[in-house]
C-alpha cells in the first residue's frame, strides 16, 4: 500500500525577537500553534497528535518540554512526542510528524518547534567543563570558521562572497514581518566593515540569538480537501546523520548532507535540482554556508557554489532564490530554525509568503542541519499533490 | 593497566524564566502571602494555576484566591534531604489540596517523623520570612488542627508584579572518560601523543575513543603520533571567551599530527597570528603541570603541500 500524501495546511510563527519577556515558554509556543490552527481554520479538537522539538536541553534548561507544554498545545488525551537532533531538530520534528500522516497513523498532526534563547545561554550549553578535556577554544563561530576557510581554499572563492549572502538575507528579512533582524539601513559596505569575530567570519555574517516558535498543521488528502487555503504537498523528506568527527569526514560537504538530499530528490523525482527546484530555504547560520550547501545539496558542482551567490542567482528575484525569509542569518531561535525553513518552503508553494513570495514557486526545498554538521533534515514541498 | 580516571562534574546554570500572566500573578501573590488558583471552563480551581485548560485547551485567566490551609492528599517521607531542598532536616513531601482548590500542590511538610504524617491530615502554609515572588516563599507546610483560614478575597491584581524568576539548575555527575582517554592522558603526562588504530580501516584516532565511529569496532592498538603536525585549517579568534585566559587575537587551528587519521584542535602561537597559514608545520609546546600542550609553535620546516593534508581538514 502506498503512503498517504502529506499536506501542510497551516503555518504559524511568532514575531521573532531577541527576548519575549511578556510570555512564558508555554505562551510562546501557544502563539505559534494558534496561528497555525487559524491558518488551517481548525480547532484543538481537530488535532490527532502533537510532535514537538526544541534545542538541546542545556540550551534553555527545559528537560521535559512534552510534559510542561501538553496543555498549552492541546495535547491532553492525545499522543505527544518530542524529537531531538540538535540544530536540525525543527526539520526532523516536521518529518516525524509527516511520517505519522504518511503512515496513516493519524489524520491531522500539529508539529511545533521553539526556543527562548533569552532565558539561557547556548554558548554555555556547548562548552560544559568536562573533566580531563581541553576547554573548547572558540564558540560556535570558532567551531565552524575553520571549515569556512577550508571551503575558501578548496573552491578558490573570493573572500567577499560571505558578505554578499549576509547583505542579501538581511534585505530579504525586511520583507518578512516575522524576521528578527530588520536592518533598514543595511548596506554591503556595512557588512564588509563589520568586525571579524572568528576570521574569516565577520559579525554581520553570523546569526542573531532569538526567541521564537514555529508550528505547522500537517494532514492527509481528506484534510487537505477541507482546508480553506492552498496546501503545500510533501514530495520527499529525509534525515541523515554522521558522527561529529571521524577520520575522513568532509566537514565542508558532509556525506550525510549529500545522501539526505539525494534521497529527497529520488522520492520527489528531481533529476536536476538546479533546474527542477524553484527556491530553497536553507539553514545558513554563517553566511558562507550558502555556497557550501549549494554544493552539498547538488545545486552546483563542487567548488562552484559561490558563483551562484556572486552572480545573483540566489537573490530573491534570481533564478534560484535562497532564504527568501531572511533565513537563519536574520532569525535564529535555534530549536525552531529548522522548522521555520520547512514552513517557509511550504508558504512559498502555497503562494502565501507575502512580500518575500517567489513568483511561480512550485517546488521548494526546506533544509536544516545541526550539531557539528552531522544531522541533516530536508523536505521538498510542491504546489501540486504528488503523482505517485 | 592503570585504573580508569574519574572526576566530579557539576553542570550548573541560572536559567531565567519569563512568567507570563498566570505564573506572574501566582508568584507575586506568594510574595504578598496570597495563594491564587485559576478557574477552568468546568468550574474547577487549579492550584498551582496553569495558563491553559487541561481539558478544553482554552486559555484561562480567571484567578481566584484559595486558603493557606488544606488537606494532605498523599505523601512520602524524605529521610535524607539533599542540597537545595526546602528543609535541612528529614521531612515529608506532600501533595496538599488547599481549601478552595480542586487540585493539589507539591511541597514539603515539617513533621517530627513519618508517624506524624497521614493522608487526610490538616496543614497550613508556613510563610518564609523573606519573600521574593517564588515557590520558596512558602517555606513549607506545618500540621494545623484549628479552623480553616479564609481567603482575603484578593483580585489577583498587584502593583510591582514579579515578571521573571531565576531557576537555577544543577546536576552532579561522577564523570569517567573511559579506558581509551585514560590511556591517552597517561601518555600525555609523559609528553607523548598516543592514539589508537582501527583494526578495520587502519585509521589512527587521536584522541582515541576506544572505538572507530565509521567501522563500529573497538580499537585497542596504541600508536604514537606526532610530535610534529600540520595546520590543516584555522580561524583567528578576535573575541575573548569568558572561560579562557587567552589574549585575543589568537589562532585556533585544526592540527593533523603526523600519523593521525584526523586533525585535533589546538592553539597556534610563537608566530604572529596573521602569518599562520594552512600547511604550516608545528609542534607541541608543553608547560609545567599542563595536562595538554599549551599550544603549538612552528617547527621551521617547509610548509606541507595541500595534497598531503587535504583529507584532514
Ligand atoms: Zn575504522
Amino acid at each position: 500500500m502506498s503512503k498517504e500524501p502529506v499536506a501542510v495546511i497551516g503555518v504559524g510563527q511568532t514575531k521573532h525577537v531577541a527576548a519575549r519577556r511578556d510570555v512564558s515558554i508555554a505562551g510562546l509556543v501557544r502563539e505559534a500553534a494558534r496561528r497555525a490552527l487559524d491558518d488551517a481554520e481548525l480547532t484543538w479538537a481537530d488535532i490527532d497528535a502533537v510532535v514537538i522539538g526544541k534545542a538541546p536541553d542545556f540550551f534553555e534548561g527545559v528537560m521535559m518540554p512534552e510534559l510542561y507544554l501538553a496543555d498549552a498545545l492541546g495535547a491532553v488525551g492525545k499522543p505527544m512526542m518530542r524529537v531531538h537532533t540538535a540544530g536540525s531538530v525543527g526539520g526532523s520534528t516536521a518529518l516525524v510528524a509527516a511520517s505519522l500522516v504518511a503512515a496513516r497513523v493519524h489524520g491531522t498532526v500539529l508539529t511545533l518547534a521553539f526556543e527562548k534563547q533569552s532565558e539561557s545561554n547556548a554558548m554555555w550549553g556547548l562548552s560544559l567543563p568536562i573533566p580531563f578535556q581541553q576547554p573548547l577554544l572558540a564558540g560556535a563561530g570558532g567551531f565552524f570558521a575553520p571549515h569556512v576557510r577550508a571551503y575558501m581554499r578548496r573552491s578558490g572563492a573570493p573572500d567577499t562572497v560571505g558578505s554578499l549572502v549576509a547583505y542579501k538575507n538581511r534585505r530579504n528579512a525586511l520583507k518578512n514581518p516575522y524576521a528578527h533582524l530588520h536592518e533598514h539601513d543595511i548596506t554591503l559596505e556595512k557588512v564588509q566593515a563589520s568586525p571579524m569575530l572568528w576570521d574569516p567570519i565577520r559579525y554581520s555574517e553570523t546569526c542573531p540569538s532569538s526567541d521564537g516558535a514555529c508550528a505547522m498543521v500537517l494532514t492527509d488528502r481528506a484534510g487537505a480537501a477541507r482546508a480553506p487555503r492552498p496546501a503545500a504537498w510533501m514530495h520527499g523528506g529525509a534525515m541523515r546523520s554522521e558522527p561529529t568527527l571521524f577520520a575522513g569526514k568532509d566537514c565542508v560537504s558532509p556525506r550525510a548532507g549529500r545522501d539526505c538530499a539525494a534521497d529527497v530528490y529520488r522520492q520527489a523525482g528531481i533529476a536536476d535540482p538546479r533546474r527542477d527546484i524553484d527556491a530553497v530555504e536553507m539553514y545558513v547560520p554563517f553566511s558562507w554556508y550558502e555556497p557550501m550547501w549549494l554544493e552539498n545539496l547538488g545545486f552546483a558542482a563542487e567548488g562552484e557554489g559561490w558563483k551562484l551567490t556572486e552572480s545573483g542567482v540566489t537573490e530573491l528575484d534570481g533564478d534560484l532564490p535562497v532564504d527568501m525569509s531572511g533565513g537563519v542569518l536574520s532569525t535564529n531561535p535555534i530549536g525552531a530554525s529548522g522548522m521555520i525553513r520547512f514552513a517557509e518552503a511550504a508558504l512559498q508553494v502555497r503562494g502565501l509568503a507575502g512580500e518575500h513570495q517567489v513568483d511561480g514557486a512550485r517546488r521548494v526545498l526546506g533544509h536544516a542541519y545541526g550539531g557539528g554538521s552531522q544531522f541533516f533534515a530536508m523536505w521538498l514541498v510542491g504546489a501540486e499533490p504528488p503523482t505517485s | 593497566m592503570s585504573a580508569v580516571l574519574k572526576a566530579p562534574l557539576t553542570v550548573e546554570f541560572p536559567f531565567t524564566r519569563s512568567l507570563g500572566p498566570v505564573q506572574s500573578a501566582f508568584l507575586t501573590g506568594l510574595r504578598e502571602r496570597v495563594i491564587l488558583g485559576v478557574r477552568t471552563g468546568d468550574g474547577r480551581t487549579l492550584v498551582p494555576p496553569v495558563e491553559y485548560d487541561p481539558v478544553t485547551a482554552e486559555e484561562i485567566r480567571d484567578l481566584v484566591e484559595v486558603a493557606p490551609t488544606g488537606t494532605v492528599t498523599t505523601w512520602a517521607w524524605n529521610h535524607a534531604p539533599r542540597r537545595g531542598q526546602p528543609l535541612t532536616t528529614p521531612f515529608a513531601w506532600v501533595l496538599v489540596r488547599l481549601d478552595g482548590a480542586d487540585t493539589a500542590l507539591l511541597h514539603a511538610l515539617d513533621a517530627p517523623g513519618p508517624d506524624a504524617v497521614h493522608t487526610g491530615m490538616r496543614v497550613r502554609v508556613r510563610w518564609a520570612g523573606e519573600r521574593t515572588g517564588a515557590i520558596t516563599d512558602i517555606a513549607c507546610f506545618e500540621p494545623y488542627d484549628a479552623e480553616r483560614a479564609e481567603p482575603t478575597g484578593h483580585s489577583g491584581e498587584f502593583v510591582d508584579a514579579v515578571t521573571g524568576i531565576v531557576a537555577p539548575a544543577r546536576l552532579d555527575y561522577t564523570y569517567s572518560p573511559g579506558r581509551a582517554t585514560t590511556g591517552y592522558l597517561h601518555a600525555l603526562a609523559g609528553r607523548r601523543m598516543v592514539g589508537e588504530r582501527c583494526p578495520s580501516c587502519r585509521k589512527v584516532y587521536v584522541p582515541p575513543r576506544g572505538a572507530c565511529p565509521t567501522c563500529g569496532v573497538a580499537t585497542a592498538e596504541q600508536v604514537e603520533v606526532g610530535p610534529g603536525g600540520t595546520v590543516t585549517t584555522f580561524c583567528i579568534v578576535n573575541i575573548k571567551a569568558k572561560n579562557l585566559d587567552i589574549e585575543v587575537p589568537y589562532v585556533y587551528a585544526h592540527i593533523a599530527l603526523d600519523g593521525a587519521g584526523l586533525a585535533l584542535h589546538g592553539r597556534i602561537a610563537g608566530i604572529p597570528y596573521d602569518q599562520v597559514r594552512m600547511g604550516l608545520r608545528v609542534e607541541p609546546v608543553w608547560t609545567e603541570g599542563g595536562r595538554y600542550p599549551d599550544h603549538y609553535r612552528p617547527t621551521g620546516e617547509p610548509d606541507a603541500a595541500y595534497d598531503t593534508y587535504k583529507e584532514l581538514l
